[in-house]
């Protein structure tokens, strides 16, 4: 049972840093119904700023996070100008490969060698670890700072969608882009802060990922990325506590597939479960159910 | 057993709470032109898609020739002889005009998957049988010029007819029309009033419309039903319609109440 | 009276473009084509096939799809599986190997497919890529039951059979069936799912069976190309099949134009040209500033051509008469 426990607190650390990059997918696709596939990329982008904030520049932990945050929310920010906004009104396609496209040259691009470099790199801890054993369960600072960091932002994200006047804005856009331009709301910068934020959020779940799983490399942000954007889905996507919801799931699922089964095995189980989900409510666990107008 | 084409018996169609068509019923007699009006809301169209098996009534039968077709799928009710158009037109527009029509037609052709990846002789005469078939009937709705254009490419008013065109294609018994006037001028719906009998003639259609132009209703059908608020709430012909009291009600709001628009 | 068929722009095509494939085979023959340069143009064929059945998928009958690298592995690891059961088969092993390919992929196709072909555009999209990742976790641990199919490590022994004659002749193969299939009864139907599914069904066409048809066919497709992959590079690892393989397959298609034959084929034999043949043609120097050029031509592609090479166009000569413009 103690073992359950444990591993159960190992899943949801994974399904935290989830929840930071699905938050992303999921305000992006709720907003311009895009799969941004860069999002896992600009994950990696996050954990590689944190890296050079602590190792090479020495800064504090917590102005790492923020460092992280900031270079990713202006890429988030870029890459929505440059490569998205020019094809809104083009077929929906296009702006998937265009993100395939940007997510492909993050990866590679980040990979020569005068940038970050192909190879894998050890994530410096900023402190030392250390465990706490409570009721026979370990729990180190470095999950402790997880869950700490994660909810913390989990929550300002949503104080600030429901109680702010630019959250009411992006709820708005995200119903109807004509009737919020008519309402005098500005949408693409609207789009653009969705962006920024999703991004941002992503950079620290990066930095996050970093200190909890200490390696890192350019291509490390493909998986993760697909996990989180599962866990939108899983959730429902567009809904933001669906994809907190749903990122847990995943972490604790992929988490108990691999001490309970088989560590092969880890990746299948929360597929097959995103699978039977979909079949049996295909708009995800809190999504709204959508019938078509005839 | 009664010689109706097609008899609806208490229907009902509730969305959550709301209840969209209510205990309705309607017969419509073999070779008749029947017009179904009533208020923006009132549930017509509910009724069309109940009756083509796009969506499944809570309870109540809809018999098209002695046979309950409730459960059945679009394309089943297809096959058996009702066909329909939408209120927002609905067309393939990325095919071509031609293959609009002619994809209409695609279940009766007997060759299958293999005669149509070798070209077989069997797939070549079906092919040409479909594609004469589908010209005579474009060459009727005076769309035969245009049988390449993508149907998206068409003006408003060929759309409409190009959509009949496509629905006549499997020779159906019952024809059902949503709003097949909506958005023309005058003159364009004088014309469509003629070739809606004339087609009803040369093909013994029998046709349920829907309709809000009461030039139309009052003009071709021979029987009209009214709806308000998911209910038949009057039958008969035109002329007794347009004197029925709660008919004017439903239109015009109760006298003196609160008439919501 | 019978009418004489007319010889149509199609034949001749055909005709020249069989020429030119025998002239190519000739070279080979005759030794002036380095095996490097060979497997390439195998390579390319396979892509075509492979991305062929995933257009049938998606640019025709509309039904989003990131599994179908699922598929190219299930093809390739049964077809390998059979010519190692039958050693002895000589000309037959790799033939009877490919229609199992197809036939296991088309299986799985169906099951797979009738379930989560109710789900919609994106939805669908995520539960085939969920599909994909639970068939590469599947690889990885394909050795626990056929120990020959090596798992993880990969499976390694392989007979090369597979061939420059093979491909093409599969690969034309292929182009006409899907060019026969799409301009008959079956293919608008398939289109007009696309266009408007609801519609369809009102129109008298059975939706689900229709794709599922397609769906079986596209993956059958796949399954093909897997297997002259399988006996093309004689080694197979799951990665070669995992999701980042199924988004290959979708650039090809979508670059090439969804709904597009001579799109998919133009788009598919240049990106396995340019992407392997630079491989040798750069300096190693600059090789790693390849991967870095080509998303970037991909976005260009994207921002100028949204629709893809080709659109929805087809070559006049892949029409049929009825088809053509006057």
């Amino acid at each position: 049972m103690t073992y359950f426990l444990q591993q159960l607190i190992n899943g949801l650390q994974l399904g935290f840093v989830y929840a930071l990059i699905a938050l992303g997918y999921t305000m992006v696709y709720g907003i311009v119904r895009l799969i941004n596939f860069a999002h896992g990329d600009v994950f990696m982008v996050g954990a590689y700023l944190g890296f050079f904030a602590i190792a090479s520049w020495r800064l504090p932990f917590p102005v790492a996070i923020v460092v992280a945050m900031v270079g990713c929310a202006l890429l988030g920010v870029l890459i929505e100008r440059l490569a998205y906004k020019p094809l809104r009104r083009a077929p929906r396609i296009s702006s998937l490969i265009t993100a395939i496209g940007v997510s492909l040259f993050l990866e590679y691009f980040t990979s020569l060698k005068f940038v970050f470099g192909p190879y894998f790199r050890a994530y410096p801890r900023p402190f030392a670890v250390r465990t706490y054993e409570l009721a026979g369960i370990t729990i180190s600072n470095i999950q402790i700072i997880v869950f700490g960091v994660a909810l913390v932002l989990m929550v300002a994200l949503t104080l600030f969608v429901n109680r702010t006047k630019t959250g009411l804005a992006m709820r708005a856009v995200s119903f109807d882009h004509q009737t919020a331009a008519l309402m005098g709301i500005n949408v693409n910068n609207v789009i653009s802060i969705t962006f920024g934020i999703g991004a941002a959020l992503a950079g620290a779940g990066g930095v996050l990922y970093g200190i909890a799983y200490p390696q890192i490399n350019p291509f490390m942000g493909i998986m993760p990325g697909l996990k989180a954007f599962v866990a939108a889905v899983l959730g429902g996507i567009g809904i933001i506590p669906g994809a907190m919801l749903g990122a847990v799931i995943m972490g604790v699922v992929e988490k108990l597939t691999e001490v309970y089964i088989s560590s092969t095995l880890r990746d299948a189980g929360a597929f097959a479960i995103l699978i039977i989900v979909l079949l049996v409510r295909p708009s995800g666990l809190l999504g709204k159910k959508q019938k078509e107008k005839v | 057993m009664t010689n109706n084409l097609l008899e609806i018996k208490g229907l009902t169609k509730a969305f959550g709470g709301l209840v969209a068509v209510k205990d309705f019923f309607l017969q419509i007699a073999p070779g008749t032109l029947t017009g179904l009006i009533g208020p923006n809301g009132a549930g017509k169209t509910t009724v069309f898609n109940l009756i083509t098996g796009m969506i499944m009534p809570t309870s109540g039968a809809v018999v098209f020739q002695g046979r309950d077709i409730v459960g059945l799928k679009p394309f089943q009710v297809y096959r058996l002889g009702i066909s329909r158009t939408f209120q927002n037109i609905r067309l393939f527009g990325e095919l071509s005009v031609l293959d609009n029509v002619r994809v209409a037609y695609h279940y009766r052709s007997d060759a299958g998957l293999f005669d149509a990846l070798v070209r077989s002789p069997r797939f070549r005469d079906r092919e040409r049988e479909i594609t004469e078939r589908a010209r005579e009937l474009l060459s009727l709705l005076g769309l035969e010029l245009r049988e390449r254009e993508l149907a998206k490419n068409l003006p408003y008013g060929e759309q409409r007819r190009l959509e009949i065109a496509r629905a006549l294609m499997a020779e159906p018994k019952l024809l059902l029309l949503d709003e097949p006037a909506a958005g023309m001028n005058p003159a364009e719906v004088g014309r469509l009033m003629e070739l809606i009998l004339s087609l009803k003639e040369r093909f013994k259609l029998t046709i349920l419309l829907i309709e809000h132009q009461m030039k139309v209703v009052m003009g071709i059908c021979q029987q009209v039903a009214v709806m308000d608020f998911g209910e038949l709430i009057a039958e008969g012909t035109p002329a007794e319609i347009q004197n029925n009291s709660r008919v004017i009600e439903a239109y015009l709001g109760r006298p003196g109440g609160a008439g919501v628009a | 009276m019978k009418k004489v068929r007319e010889i149509g722009p199609g034949w001749w095509a055909l005709v020249i473009i069989v020429f030119f494939l025998l002239l190519l085979q000739g070279l080979i023959i005759a030794g002036l084509v380095n095996p490097y340069i060979q497997t390439i143009l195998c390579y390319a064929g396979v892509v075509v096939i492979s991305a062929l059945g995933l257009n049938l998928i998606y640019g025709y009958t509309g039904q989003f799809s990131l599994g179908h690298a699922a598929f190219y592995g299930i093809g390739a690891y049964t077809s390998a599986l059979i010519t190692r059961l039958l050693p002895g088969w000589g000309f037959f092993a790799l033939p009877l190997g490919l229609v199992a390919g197809a036939l296991v992929a088309g299986v799985i196709a169906f099951l797979i497919g009738l379930p989560i072909l109710r789900l919609k555009s994106d939805y669908l999209g995520i539960a085939t890529l969920g599909f994909g990742m639970i068939m590469n976790v599947l690889f990885k641990n394909s050795d626990k039951v056929f120990k020959v199919m090596g798992g993880a490590a990969g499976m390694r022994g392989i007979a090369r059979l597979t061939t420059f004659l093979w491909v093409a002749v599969i690969a034309v193969l292929a182009v006409v069936m899907l060019r026969n299939l799409v301009f008959s009864a079956v293919g608008r139907a398939l289109v007009s799912i696309r266009e408007d599914e609801l519609a369809a069904e009102a129109v008298g066409i059975d939706s689900t069976r229709y794709k599922t048809l397609g769906f079986v066919i596209g993956c059958m497709l796949a399954g093909i190309a897997g297997g002259l992959y399988a006996h093309l590079y004689t080694y197979l690892n799951p990665d070669n099949f995992d999701f980042l393989k199924s988004i290959d397959v979708l650039l090809i298609v979508v670059i090439g134009g969804l709904g597009s034959i001579s799109g998919t084929v133009i788009a598919g034999v240049g990106w396995a040209l340019l992407l392997e043949g630079l491989r040798i043609v750069l300096p190693s120097a600059v090789q790693e500033w390849r991967m870095v050029v080509y998303p970037l031509v991909l976005i260009v592609i994207m921002l100028v051509r949204s629709g893809g090479i080709m659109g929805r166009n087809e070559f006049d000569f892949l029409k049929p008469a009825d088809y053509r413009r006057r």
